[in-house]
Order: structure tokens, then sequence, then C-alpha cells
């Protein structure tokens, strides 16, 4: 029981400190930066669209107790395969969108099927272990995207073709499906265009979520994250667990990169994804979550700190030294700040509860003596 | 958790950590080699330029050591020791320091930094037993991009290496020439026909090796191997745990900084900025395809590790180009490297479990 409260206590300050940090950056930089408040509201409205679907991917790992699934990126691997092959086929607008994510599905669970079997071989470092994975899969994504796609996948259109005939073009344009999704119930209050669509979509996800706890799955991988061994004991397949866990995340990676890509319009095709996993971690752990425990609010508090920084902190950083390149890259460095800082208080808290796991057995051992 | 091996005997353990990536690596590298003059490549250059690799590499992965062996794992944390380096480079540069002094200095103003840098890293890395080596990528990821606004704000004046319009903030590539370019290289080169070999970076490395060697032999080597291998057992043998860790990270961070200045005088560049940020990975995969595992690495895994790797780094363009014009080598590189590491994170728990 004294375990329990101390530990809430402490993951009160945990969850706690890291926003409010947040908010004084955003009350400094805001004022500096000279940006009107209706820009920011609308940037923060359209990043929230962009970014929430892709960040909320990340809660099921985080429930199995496998950490932050660095190898979300697989799953943006896949959704851009997805959106290449769409838009070769020249497949417009919603419907291509739909055709994209259905090709990246298969490709996500392929994916994730082979992250989820070999972090069961790494049980206790999954994190890096995912790490690595995604570096390792951009390596072969690579190979698939610069040279079978045209000379072994058919390629047809020059205009996404590398001039020397097989490879996909730095930048794949994606005019045809850009901002569909997120115009396609158009509303605008007060000068904010908001994007219906894509927010009820979000909303779609977030009710699955909650109903995703609440089946024998969802408690399963509750319990998994728990403790393996007594789930193990009361009879959950543990490593088929596990790799649901990050099946589904994968998918919805997949998916929320195909909706983050809508928004912005082309493909950054060898540089869109590689980014995408720290931004998201980052925007999550920025709105209060830790590497073992995240809720939906963590998702959309993370989005609107962690994007205000990002908006404000190069004209901030540029008011304040003449520099623009100072505030770029200090968004980089607190992004990384961020992930180092809840990864340490992870890790020291596990530390912590370790050890008064053992004084505790001790103290029980001595009663019975 | 991570100390606790099982023992097993020395001659299967040999067999099992050798291992099927490690074989095929080996044997794809002797492919290349063996394909080299079919293709039009030149033999003794491809051989001349695997072995200036080779120095200017070795050293950076030869910092794996000391970590591998106290069991903080692989360094991920690297370029927080290259910064160190950085940072000597360019302030010795900024000093006005020329020619072979520079490079001398570069590694005095480096030490102090690395010193500094690595007893914090150290510190955190004691802090969070278990979890360093995500800690360490973030740590170096961290350190890198603060490193990035530093190179701008840091009052650097030399016309070197400063931006020439806005005469402030270092420039992304600062040319060696007239500093430390090849400063070890051409002391006592061997030239036979095509093939040169830098004996002076390559005795550089020996005498750190050699050194890091004799120093694993010491009684507080043998206390690092032991907190490594065993950290209960080495605690109850009275070894202070947390004080080798701190010495091993320490020591780890100080060659790296030495290690990214050797590569500079090859290379002959300051790369600042992002380049840092990736060099942690090849450094890591080297020693893993040297037959060095998360918790057990030697002198010799660094150097048949950096020669396999180096090698296949260097000849993969040549012959790939050649043969089906398609360079490919960046590709391959990735996920040789990457898959490297995966295979030893999968091996590692296979171990303790």
């Amino acid at each position: 029981m004294k375990k329990k409260s101390s530990r809430s206590f402490g993951a009160f300050l945990r969850s706690g400190s890291v926003p409010m940090m947040f908010v004084l950056i955003c009350a400094v930089c805001i004022p500096l930066s000279g940006l009107s408040p209706s820009y920011l509201i609308n940037e923060i409205v359209t990043r929230m669209g962009r970014n929430a679907f892709l960040i909320l991917s990340l809660l099921i790992p985080i429930m199995a107790g496998m950490g932050l699934n660095f190898g979300m990126t697989l799953g943006a691997m896949a959704g851009e395969i997805g959106l290449i092959l769409a838009s070769d086929w020249q497949i417009v607008g919603i419907p291509g969108m739909v055709l994209a994510m259905i090709i990246s599905v298969p490709i996500s669970i392929l994916l994730g099927l082979f992250c989820g079997k070999i972090l069961n071989m790494a049980k206790g470092r999954e994190m890096i272990t995912s790490h690595i994975i995604s570096y390792f899969i951009n390596g072969v994504y690579q190979l698939v995207v610069l040279y079978l796609m045209g000379s072994v996948i058919p390629i047809k259109h020059s205009s996404i073709k590398l001039p020397r005939g097989y490879g996909i073009r730095n930048t794949v344009s994606l005019l045809s499906m850009r901002q569909k999704l997120d115009n396609l119930i158009p509303l605008t209050v007060r000068g904010v265009k908001i994007p219906v669509a894509t927010f009820i979509i979000v909303a779609i996800l977030c009710v699955f979520i909650v109903w995703f706890t609440r089946t024998k799955l969802g408690q399963d991988m509750r319990a998994v994250g728990q403790d393996m061994e007594v789930a193990r004991d009361a009879g959950i397949n543990v490593e088929r667990t596990r790799i649901i866990s990050i099946i589904l995340s994968t998918v919805l990676a997949g998916i929320g990169m195909v909706i983050y890509l809508q928004n912005m319009g082309n493909i950054a095709t060898y540089s869109s994804h590689s980014q995408i996993g720290m931004f998201c971690i980052a925007a999550l752990l920025v709105g209060g979550a830790s590497v073992d425990k995240a809720s939906i609010w963590n998702v959309f508090l993370g989005v609107i700190l962690f994007h205000l920084m990002f908006i404000v902190a190069p004209k901030a950083g540029a008011a304040i030294t003449g520099d623009s390149m100072i505030g770029e890259y200090f968004r980089v460095f607190v992004s990384y700040a961020v992930i180092t800082v809840a990864l340490v208080m992870y890790e020291t808290n596990k530390r912590k509860a370790r050890s008064m796991e053992g004084e505790r057995l001790r103290l029980e051992q001595e009663e019975e003596k | 958790m991570n100390g606790k091996t099982k023992e097993k005997g020395a001659f299967g353990k040999m067999l099992e950590s050798f291992g099927l990536p490690r074989l095929i690596i080996t044997l794809f590298l002797l492919l290349l080699l063996a394909l080299a003059p079919f293709v039009g490549a030149d033999l003794p250059t491809q051989i001349t330029n695997i072995i200036a690799r080779f120095s200017w590499n070795g050293v950076l992965v030869l910092a794996m050591v000391p970590m591998v062996h106290s069991g903080c794992g692989l360094n991920f944390g690297l370029p927080l020791g290259i910064i160190s380096g950085l940072l000597g480079a360019t302030l010795s540069i900024e000093f006005g320091f020329t020619g072979a002094l520079s490079f001398l200095v570069a590694i005095l103003i480096a030490t102090p930094f690395a010193l500094v840098f690595g007893s914090l890293y150290g510190w955190l890395l004691n802090k969070i037993k278990g979890g360093e080596m995500m800690i360490a990528t973030y740590v170096g990821f961290s350190s890198v991009s603060m490193m990035c606004m530093m190179w701008l704000i840091l009052p650097y004046k030399s016309p070197n290496m400063v931006w020439g319009l806005s005469g402030k903030g270092l420039r992304t590539t600062i040319s060696l020439e007239g500093y430390y370019n090849r400063v070890l290289a051409d002391f006592l080169p061997i030239n036979i026909g095509k093939l040169s070999i830098p004996t002076g970076t390559l005795l550089f490395f020996a005498v750190l090796a050699l050194a890091m060697w004799a120093f694993l032999h010491t009684k507080t080597g043998t206390a690092m191997t032991a907190v490594g291998s065993n950290p209960t057992f080495a605690r109850a043998a009275g070894i202070n745990v947390d004080r080798i860790r701190l010495l091993s990270v320490v020591m780890s961070t100080w060659l790296a900084a030495v290690g990214i200045l050797v590569y500079e005088q090859g290379f002959g560049f300051v790369q600042l900025y992002m380049a840092p940020f990736y060099m942690a990975l090849p450094a890591v995969s080297a020693i893993l395809i040297g037959g060095a595992s998360v918790n057990k690495a030697s002198i010799m895994n660094v150097i048949i590790g950096t020669i396999l790797f180096q090698g296949i780094v260097t000849m993969t363009p040549t012959v790939m180009n050649n043969m089906i014009h398609m360079d490919m080598s960046e590709v391959i590189r990735i996920i040789v490297s990457n898959g490297m590491i995966l295979y030893a994170l999968t091996r590692k728990t296979e171990g303790t479990k």
C-alpha cells in the first residue's frame, strides 16, 4: 500500500514537471516571436490534425510495457510506400488515401511482426532495439524505394521516378491528395480553419483505444505490461500479446502517416519518416506521459505544447540572437533533451521501485523468521 | 540483470560468439576482394584505402572497449566524446597553433573537456544501471544538438573557421590544410608501388591499443572486467563498482575525443554540427563485427572488426559500381551495420535468460 501511494506522488511530479516547463518556455517565447495569436491557433489546430493520429499509435505498446515504440517509423515507411504506389496509379483524392492506407496495412503487419519477434528476443532492452530496428528497416526501405521501385516493382509515371529509370525522386508531390481529408468537411471559425474530418477520425481512434483497453486483449496487455511473469502464470500468451501490441502500433502509425502526409502535400521520400518517430515521442512526453504510462490526454496536451514551442522557437531565437538557425537547433535540442530526461526519470524510478521491492521482500522474510 | 551471463565452455562460447552474421560478412568481404580485379578495380589502391580507413577509425572503435568491459554496454554516447575532440580541434586552431603542434594541442585541450563530460556522463549512467544504451544514445543526440547552437554562439574569431560573410559562427566543415592534416599519416609512410601505408597513424593506434591492453591487465583493469561480468561478485570482492564504471566511461569518452582527432587528420577536415550525430553507429557495429558482444570485447575484436567494416565500406562502392552500375553501398552499409547491432542486442538476452 505504502509503495503505491509514494509511486502515485512520484507519478504526479513526473507527469506535471515536463508540461509545466514547456508552458514556461512557451510563455517566454511567444511574446518574443511576435507571432499573432490567430496565426498560432491556426497552426496548432492544423498540427493537431496532422500529428494526433501518429502520436496515438504510440499508446498501445506503452500499455503493454514495451516502452516508447521507436519502431513506429516502420509504420510510417509502410504508409509512404502506400502513398507512392497510390499516386503512381493516379488514384486521387480520398480514394487514393484510402487505397494508400489499404496498401500500407499488410506491409505494416509484416514489419510489425518482424519488429515484435525481435523485441521478444531482446526483452528488457526494447527501446534501444526498436531504435536500431528503425535504422535497419530504413536501410531496407531505401533498398526497395531507391533500387527496386521502377526496376522490379513497376512504376509508370516519370514524374515520381528518378531520371535514371528506377528509384523514386527525393520528393513525391501529393497535390491530388493535398489536404483532401482536412477539407472534406470545410469549417472555419473566426478565421481558424478546422479539419473536421481529420478530427473525426482521430476521435474514432481515441474511442477505439478506450474500447480496446477494456477488451480481454487490452487487459492482457496491461497485465503483461505490469509483470510479464505474473501474466504468464495467469495463462496469458505473453509473446503473442506483445507482438500484437507492436503490430497494432505499426498499422496505426502507417495510417497516421498517410493522414500526416496528405496534410503536408508532399513526401520527402528519404527523410519524412526518419524524424517522425522522434518528434512524436517527444510530443507525447511533453504532454506528461512517461515511458510506462501514457493517456490520450497526454497526446493532445503534448501536441499543443510541443508544437507551440516548435513554431515559436525559431522566431524567438532570431529575436534574441539575430540568427534563426539558433532557434532551429534549439527545438531539435529540446526534443532530444525531453526524451533523454524522460528516459532517465523512467530508469531511476524503475531502479527505485526495484530496490523498494527488494527491501519489502527482505522485511517479509524477517517477519517470517 | 545485466551482468549475469551463463557460463559456457570456452570453445562453445567462441563458436557461438563468432556467429553466422560475422561469417557472412567475412565471406562477403573476401568475395569482394576476389572480384575486385575482375571488375577492373585496382587491388593495391583498394587495399591502401582499407588500411587508410582502418587507421582513421581504429581509435574510435577502440573507445568502445572500456565501457563494454565495465558492463555499461555499447557506448552509443560516443558523440559526447567526439564533441570534446571537436572542441579541442577548433580551440587549437583558434589559438593559432599550426602543423603538428596543433594536433598535440588539440589533444591537450580536448582532454579536460573529455574528463568533465565523461564524468558527468558516467555519473548519469551510474544512476540508471540497466538502461545505459538507450540513454547513452539520447545523451549523444542531445549533446550534438546542444553543440549545434554552441558552434554558432561561441565567439570563435579565426577567419579559417568562421563563415566568411558574417564573420561569426563556425562553418560546417573546416579544412585542416596547414594545421594537422595528415600529421600522423605522413610520419614515416611506406610506399610500395601503389600500396602506401600510413605508418604514423597505425603506430599511434598501436600505442593506444597496447596501452589499453596493458591497462586491462592491471589491477584496475581486471577489476573493470570483474564489474562487467558480475557486479554483485565484484562488490563482494570490495571493488567500488560505481567508481570503476565512471572510470570506464571517462576513458571511453577521452578515447573518442582522441579518435575523432585521428580521424580528422586522415580525412583532412573538421566536421561540425550534425556530423557527429551518427558517428557512434559505425564504431559500434565495427566492434560487433569483430566478434565483440554487448558485454565482451577485446583489442583483437577492435582490429578485426575495423578491418572488416571499413573493408566493406571501401570495397562495395567500387565493386558494385563496376559490376551492376548501381551504387548500393550506402544501403548495404546501413543494413549490414544496423543488422549487426540488432543481432548483438538479441544475442545478449539469449545468453542471460
